[in-house]
């Protein structure tokens, strides 16, 4: 038995409405929409995720937080749990944009990452 | 701080549009650029817009607003971009001529050959929608409140309403949860969404946040802190629609209700601000109406995507850079006269060297001393001999007249300077 479901897509700015037509987690077919929407349809689907952003705890450097951000997009329904992990994180000045700040968090396979360099204060 | 009193392009903010523009003056040839910012860092409000979404256009990459700024701040340090940071610009004048002050700089005092307006914008507030009811504390812009959560590193309050769907607002309703405090709405006085889809989806949608269209806050309840906000539905002309009120209990509403950009240094310089955009009128060089004096991004108008900004601010940058090449042509092309001995003064003081190419240039002095016998009136690029001619005696009270002759041309292209002298015969 087919279904449709409707999905509002994040992947760029336009932000289409996608109706997904699937049996169950197979997906039939995907209207309108990109490669990348239709990508973005079929996980959302079956295992959504998000690109996370926040900040930890920095010691030395000109402000109190560095920001941090996921390599790739993250479980959705695990965010909060991410946060806990990160509320208890703390890194030293300096720091260079990209450094690995946490290594396959909650063993996801994503890697927290330095958004920004941040000089000693 | 500065050694120089003259550059080629000073950019007032160091924001997206300022770092694109000082990128591109330096790759179009300008000789110096200066940057000016008020803050203690480059990079502007992308230091605190920590979220992804940025660069897909310029990078064809998602990446947070720091990342984003870092490239460009990188490239501009890799150019040989100058800066002044914790700075503040007091005036600019139409002739280009800037003061700033700040902590380490002091006075700083300097003309630029073209300057990049690229100020931003800043935040409507309470008193700009003129929201009813008591004014405690706890009413604040969503940016303040972002950058106190993404920068500083306090928060605000614990329970949330925002004001204005905005992209500001409803990332900051994503952030703030997911700091641990409790968004107890979004309210948007227009019956469709301001911000973008996505963000409706990835900060209101996955958080379970209440999004009411056609809402607004009639009055705000509390006396040293907001303890509760009033909200009414209002119809299609904005008119609060009675029965429809409620009252919701919490400790911080934000704001998150437009932008304005920020020109107050630009009206000062006396660039015409075009009323429904709040920015300067520009060319397509994004020039002003005042020469040399270019604009480029959320100074101009409020863009819905940095990568346009920085598109902006590259354009301003080319321009700012040419408009400086020319000036500085014509800089070169004038050499001072200088009074040597026994001369108290030239005029005119600086003269084309190009004039020459189609006529004589004549000059005008006055001797300090008398000489009562014959002289020679000279005029000399160091030792070099380019003009003279002979006088019976030379008196202060009386202007002597010396020419440039059209043949002096070649020499007077080699010289930095040129002084007359009036010296016995």
């Amino acid at each position: 038995m087919s279904e449709k479901t409707k999905i509002l897509c994040i992947t760029c700015p336009k932000g289409c409405t996608l109706e997904v037509s699937h049996e169950g987690q197979t997906i039939l077919e995907v209207k309108p929409g990109c490669k990348r929407g239709h990508a973005y349809a079929a996980n959302e689907l079956v295992n959504p995720r998000r690109m996370v952003a926040t900040t930890v705890n920095i010691r030395g450097g000109l402000h109190p937080l560095l920001p941090v951000y996921t390599s790739a997009p993250f479980p959705k329904g695990r965010i909060h749990e991410l946060r806990e992990v990160l509320r208890k994180v703390e890194v030293q000045a300096p720091i260079r944009m990209g450094a690995v700040v946490v290594e396959d968090i909650l063993g996801t396979g994503v890697n927290i990452l330095a958004s920004r360099d941040m000089a000693q204060a | 701080m500065t050694t120089k009193d003259r550059y080629d392009v000073v950019i007032i903010g160091a924001g997206p549009g300022g770092l694109a523009a000082a990128i591109a003056a330096r790759q179009n040839g300008a000789e110096d650029v200066l940057v000016i910012e008020r803050d203690k860092e480059l990079g502007g409000i992308l230091q605190q817009c920590i979220h992804n979404g940025f660069g897909l256009e310029t990078f064809q990459q998602d990446l947070p607003g720091p990342s984003y700024a870092q490239r460009f701040i990188d490239q501009a340090l890799d150019h040989g971009v100058e800066f002044l940071l914790d700075t503040m610009v007091l005036d600019i004048s139409s002739q280009r001529r800037i003061f700033a002050t700040g902590k380490h700089s002091g006075i700083v005092d300097l003309t630029a050959r073209s300057v990049v307006l690229s100020m931003g914008c800043r935040e409507r507030t309470r008193a700009q929608i003129r929201i009813p009811g008591m004014r405690p504390a706890g009413v604040y812009t969503a940016g303040t409140a972002q950058r106190w959560v993404n920068v500083e590193g306090f928060m605000p309050g614990s329970r949330y309403v925002i004001l204005g769907s905005g992209d500001i607002g409803m990332i900051m309703a994503r952030r703030l949860t997911l700091e641990g405090a409790h968004v107890e709405r979004v309210l948007e006085v227009m019956p469709y969404l301001t911000g973008l889809t996505r963000n409706y989806v990835q900060c209101l949608m996955d958080f379970d946040i209440p999004l009411q269209l056609s809402h607004t806050v009639k009055r705000i309840i509390g006396h040293k802190r907001v303890e509760a906000v009033e909200t009414v539905r209002v119809d299609e002309r904005w008119n609060p629609i009675p029965g429809s009120e409620e009252i919701i209990p919490c400790d911080t509403m934000l704001l998150s209700v437009g932008l304005i950009p920020e020109n107050e240094l630009s009206r000062q310089a006396g660039v015409l601000i075009d009323p429904l955009t709040g920015g300067p009128f520009v060319d397509d060089s994004f020039q002003t109406n005042i020469p040399g004096i270019f604009a480029a991004g959320n100074v101009v108008h409020v863009y819905d995507l940095v990568d346009w900004v920085s598109e902006a601010g590259r354009l301003a940058g080319i321009s700012a850079a040419r408009f400086a090449a020319q000036v500085r042509r014509k800089e070169n092309r004038l050499v001072p006269l200088l009074a040597g001995e026994n001369v108290r003064y030239v005029v005119p003081h600086r003269m084309d060297r190009e004039t020459l190419a189609e006529t004589p240039v004549r000059l005008q002095l006055r001797v300090r001393q008398p000489i009562e016998s014959p002289v020679w009136v000279e005029v000399r690029n160091r030792t070099n001999l380019i003009a003279r001619k002979g006088e019976l005696y030379a008196r202060p009270g009386e202007i002597i007249t010396l020419e440039i002759p059209t043949t002096a041309y070649d020499e007077v292209q080699k010289a930095d300077e040129l002084t007359l002298a009036v010296v016995k015969r």
